[in-house]
């Protein structure tokens, strides 16, 4: 598949997350200037983590407007797959591509440490080749990362079953202590109504070889790679 | 066209966790100013606009909030205009 990763002023894990789909996926990757306006052809848009435009008014807020976000904002209208991670999720709420916001961690501390998450839907490209009751062990990096929505969004995204991950201990269960940042019921990254945008804070691409230690973030590329070559 | 002065604030919605406005009530104690309550941390923006009169420039300032400067979810928004 031919992915797209979007590389902002301030975007800081972009080649991160181009290594681990070029070099461990096996995919095809081209890199897209936030100023561009042509998606290349890229069938999988990517939106990585860091801190665009130094995360200046809010995170994603002024990246929102980018030229590049305007085509992805229609890719996806039309139905194109895109994924944002971390800071890539911020941008997709603030460009109303996925329901809620990011507020600040409610320890106002800046997270940055191994959690653990599990897949909370089978009806999603990014969860659907996931054992649901398997604890992902994943990195978590973010100052902002405390997903809200109000009340009605909330019910919808339960009802509707758009919760791709909650945060869980070690043993799976998931649980109060178990959130780091103070995210309403534990979530850790939603899919829009039409499934197929997708956003969450943890950061797969950085546990996706055995040379860091730590495998568990390849279950989300297997399980979106699994349904794009099916 | 006039030139017209935006004060604007932003400010965290009030059902809403301000952890900044927490850490400094917090604070406030340790001052020896427990009186203090509820400190609420928000943003103020000031700009300048051209327009044609004060509806448009108001208008276009109430755009720029609700499209940029602040965000709906999380944070609520008022202004002032001044012709200068």
């Amino acid at each position: 598949m031919k992915f797209g990763v979007v590389i902002f002023p301030g975007s800081n894990c972009d080649e991160d997350i181009i290594h681990v789909l070029q070099n461990v996926m096996g995919q095809q990757v081209v890199r897209l200037w936030h100023k561009d306006h042509d998606l290349q052809g890229a069938e999988f848009i990517v939106l990585p983590g860091g801190f665009s435009f130094g995360d200046y008014l809010r995170s994603g807020a002024i990246a929102r407007f980018s030229p590049i976000m305007q085509e992805v904002i229609q890719f996806a209208a039309k139905g194109g797959k895109v994924m944002g991670i971390c800071n890539g999720f911020q941008i997709l709420t603030e460009a109303g591509l996925l329901p809620g916001a990011l507020l600040h961690n409610r320890n106002r501390k800046f997270i940055c440490r191994n959690i653990y998450l599990k897949a909370q839907t089978p009806n999603s490209l990014v969860t659907r080749g996931i054992d649901p009751q398997r604890a992902l062990k994943i990195p978590l990096a973010h100052g902002e990362g405390n997903y809200f929505a109000d009340a009605d969004v909330l019910k919808a995204l339960n009802d509707n079953d758009q919760v791709l991950f909650r945060y869980c201990d070690e043993a799976g269960n998931i649980t109060d202590d178990s959130n780091p940042n103070g995210s309403l019921e534990n979530i850790a990254g939603v899919t829009n109504s039409g499934r197929n945008v997708f956003g969450f804070m943890p950061h797969p691409e950085r546990a996706a070889e055995a040379l860091v230690g730590n495998q568990d973030g390849l279950a989300i590329f297997e399980s979106i790679l699994s349904l794009a070559n099916a | 066209m006039k030139t017209f002065l935006a004060e604007i604030d932003v400010m965290p919605k009030k059902e809403i966790l301000d952890p900044q406005g927490k850490a400094v009530t917090g604070s406030m104690k340790n001052l020896g100013l427990s009186e203090i309550q509820n400190v609420r941390i928000g943003k103020h923006i000031s700009l300048e606009i051209e327009a044609d009169n004060e509806a448009t420039a108001s208008a276009k300032v109430d755009e720029a909030c609700k499209n940029l400067l602040a965000n709906l979810i999380m944070e609520s928004y008022n202004f002032t205009l001044t012709e200068k």
